[in-house]
């Protein structure tokens, strides 16, 4: 089936558009970070651009430490939900019992409440086990947090490969825990990629967790944004300069790794 | 040969993951660390205390012992952040940054230490009554103030020399609504009166409930029945929100404080009733494209004088779970000084010092001169009259605010309802109904009326 002209034409109007529609409020961010604070609160595209914001802001704050949490703790809590939603996932897609899709369905439900529904137990939780400000207390939360879509996902992508080939793999004598290094997760390596990658934005993103529980040491980069937000005075450029130094090393990241996560997301839609 | 690749590159993910692992641990041993004689400062972003936080190595130099940690929110954040820690008792903190709402109500519950033991050279007295009344609690003070504000009308000095009309020195509600309407001028977007409309207990609440009493109402009767489907809230809503249909900005509902200072700075406001601090802002060319041409007049009278007006401040409080006590009161002391109002007048002018707290910043000559709205905001706060009367006798204390713990949760209900008949959802009528409804049912849950 040929494409028509009218497809191909839609298709490139909607694309761009939708493409442009949601890169617009980062641009209008970043365009925002080089003006000062007066052309800030006007909606002009002339003005002089300057620096002015980022040195102030980097003058404030410490960027490399708030920086360095984020990293340490993003990666942190991807890791250990990884480590815990793999062989989650595997068993419940290789070998489900009756309760499966139960505890599947109880698993998401879990992110169905707001947070700030249990902030006081988790901060009192915090508090007895000396965690406060530490990266151990997000990493922890993170992990827990990102694990019920850490585990829909993988168990998605475990879902696609045949049986067949695990059980070719245990007649030639292979383990439960060699059939997953060995079979399962080279085979579904784009999958687990794009889960990583998805739960470390979602970790790099995440503002109420980090910002509760954190008072300075373990602070990341939304506790950063957060601290440029004013209630009196002008303030959109410096927030602006913040937003975009706190989302530029995800934002690279997430450029070169689009292939594999685009590859992760449509896996399996195509047989 | 496949397979051997495979393995080959799971295992330098797994080496990437023991080596991430690593850096982990690393991370986590450094972040537990902690010298004795740190204390944390947990405080809002707004200009004063951006200064105190640049200014702050002079207080480190001086008393090496101690190291400064600063953490910096924006103010809703920040409210839900320390109110957690201090209501769990955490002690994350040593040094809160806390508004005059709820320092006599955490005084109350006994989450605060009480500020005596102040050297004399400290100068309790110093510091304004009305300010220093709403900071004490069965005779105690417990919270020092950083900076205080009232409310002012501000004016733009050309476009009331253009219209021909002149601003009396003690305006009325009805003189500036006659002024609102012969300044607008919408086709250059030109609007006589810009006033908060987004719903909060802090943004529209606050200048509505300013007004209220100035129309003679109250938030309660002396037995705590709310008293908001009344003839004085009719009138004051009702002004509110025919004011800023006709002589007020588009969307209005989202307008606070920030915004209508953009707005204000930029041109686009005839009148604003706000906050003092903006006097500062308005005035300073950096921030303001109307510098040259703001005037300043006290905040507008209604039917009832002498009702409480607005008084607000932050101030720097410690709380009793904190660990270093002792260190926190030091630098308390140091933050809320004469000597420290004439570091910042030293290093940033007199222009910038923090305002509202110290008697002797406004008998200080070179800061009436910097500062030509000084004596507006003295006056201001010396009528505030927040633990005065309302037109009926009142059972709680609070200007532009019900000094009780439930007034959050109310004052932004309320504020919805409110925005709600200024956005035409519903008639001022109807409005009325809703919040007098929805607060009794609040107050009946809290236990109200209380012994």
């Amino acid at each position: 089936m040929r494409e028509t002209v009218f497809q191909r034409v839609f298709a490139f109007v909607v694309g761009w558009g939708v493409a442009i529609l949601l890169f617009f409020p980062i641009a209008w961010m970043v365009l925002t970070s080089f003006k000062s604070e007066v052309d800030a609160i006007t909606p002009r595209l002339t003005f002089t651009p300057t620096l002015s914001s980022y040195a102030e802001v980097l003058s404030r704050a410490d960027y490399l430490s708030f920086a360095l949490n984020s990293v340490v703790v993003s990666v942190g809590g991807t890791v250990l939900a990884l480590l815990f939603a793999i062989p989650a996932a595997y068993s419940m897609a290789f070998h489900p019992t009756q309760r499966t899709r139960g505890t599947l369905l109880w698993m998401l439900s879990t992110k169905m409440l707001p947070p700030v529904g249990v902030l006081v137990p988790i901060y009192i939780l915090a508090r007895d086990s000396a965690l406060l400000d530490t990266r151990t207390v997000l990493v922890i939360m993170y992990a827990l947090a990102n694990l019920p879509i850490v585990v829909w996902m993988l168990f998605t992508f475990y879902k696609e490969v045949p049986k067949d080939i695990l059980e070719a793999g245990r007649m030639d004598g292979a383990r439960t825990v060699s059939e997953v290094w060995y079979l399962l997760l080279p085979l579904t390596l784009p999958g687990v990629a794009s889960t990583g990658l998805l739960s470390l934005i979602l970790c790099w993103n995440e503002a109420f967790w980090s910002l509760n529980l954190t008072t300075s040491s373990a602070a990341p980069l939304t506790a950063f944004i957060a601290s440029f937000s004013s209630p009196q005075g002008l303030f959109f450029a410096k927030l602006s300069a913040a937003s975009t130094m706190a989302v530029a090393p995800i934002l690279v990241f997430g450029w070169f790794s689009q292939r594999q996560l685009v590859r992760g997301l449509t896996f399996g839609a195509v047989k | 040969m496949g397979r051997r690749t495979i393995a080959h590159r799971i295992k330098g993910g797994l080496r990437a993951v023991v080596a991430t692992g690593a850096l982990l641990s690393v991370g986590l041993a450094s972040g537990t660390a902690r010298a004795e004689s740190t204390i944390t400062i947990a405080t809002v972003n707004n200009g004063d205390m951006v200064v105190m936080q640049k200014l702050s190595p002079q207080f480190e130099q001086l008393h090496p012992d101690i190291k400064l940690r600063w953490v910096v929110l924006e103010e809703n954040v920040l409210r839900q952040r320390i109110t957690t820690d201090i209501a769990t008792k955490a002690g994350q903190f040593d040094v809160m940054t806390v508004g005059n709402y709820e320092v006599p109500i955490w005084a109350k519950q006994g989450w605060l230490e009480p500020m005596d033991k102040l050297p004399a050279s400290y100068g309790v007295d110093d510091i304004l009554k009305p300010v220093r009344e709403g900071l004490t609690y069965n005779g105690k003070l417990y919270g020092l103030p950083f900076y205080a504000e009232s409310a002012m009308t501000y004016y733009r000095t050309d476009l009331f020399e253009k219209a021909g009309i002149k601003m009396p020195e003690a305006p009325t509600y009805e003189q500036i609504r006659g002024f609102a309407d012969k300044l607008t001028d919408k086709p250059n977007q030109v609007y006589g009166m810009c006033l908060r409309g987004k719903p909060g207990w802090g943004e529209n609440m606050a200048f509505v409930t300013s007004l209220v009493n100035a129309e003679g109402g109250q938030w309660f009767n002396a037995q705590w029945k709310p008293e908001i489907d009344t003839p004085e809230w009719r009138n004051a809503i009702t002004y509110y929100t025919d004011i800023l249909k006709s002589d007020g900005p588009p969307g209005a509902t989202s307008n606070g404080f920030n915004e209508n200072l953009a707005l204000f700075a930029s041109g686009h406001c005839g009148m604003w009733i706000d906050a003092t601090v903006a006097g500062g802002l308005l005035f300073d060319k950096k921030t303001s494209s109307v510098a040259d041409k703001v005037g300043f007049a006290p905040m507008p009278t209604g039917s009832f004088k002498g009702a409480p007006t607005w008084l607000w401040s932050w101030n720097l409080s410690i709380p009793t779970s904190s660990k270093q006590q002792e260190a926190a009161r030091t630098f308390v002391a140091w933050a809320t000084s004469k000597d420290y109002i004439e570091l910042v007048a030293k290093e940033n002018g007199w222009v910038a010092v923090p305002p509202g707290t110290r008697q002797s910043t406004y008998d200080n000559p070179a800061y009436k001169q910097a500062a030509p709205f000084a004596a507006f905001v003295q006056q201001a706060i010396s009528v505030a009259n927040s633990t005065g009367q309302t037109k009926a006798p009142r059972p709680y204390e609070g200007a532009q605010f019900v000094a009780i713990p439930e007034f959050q949760g109310i004052g932004t209900q309320v504020g919805q309802t409110i925005a709600g008949t200024l956005s035409g959802q519903s008639t001022v009528e109807q409005g009325l109904k809703t919040a007098q409804a929805a607060t009794e049912r609040t107050m009946r849950q809290a236990g109200y009326p209380k012994k």
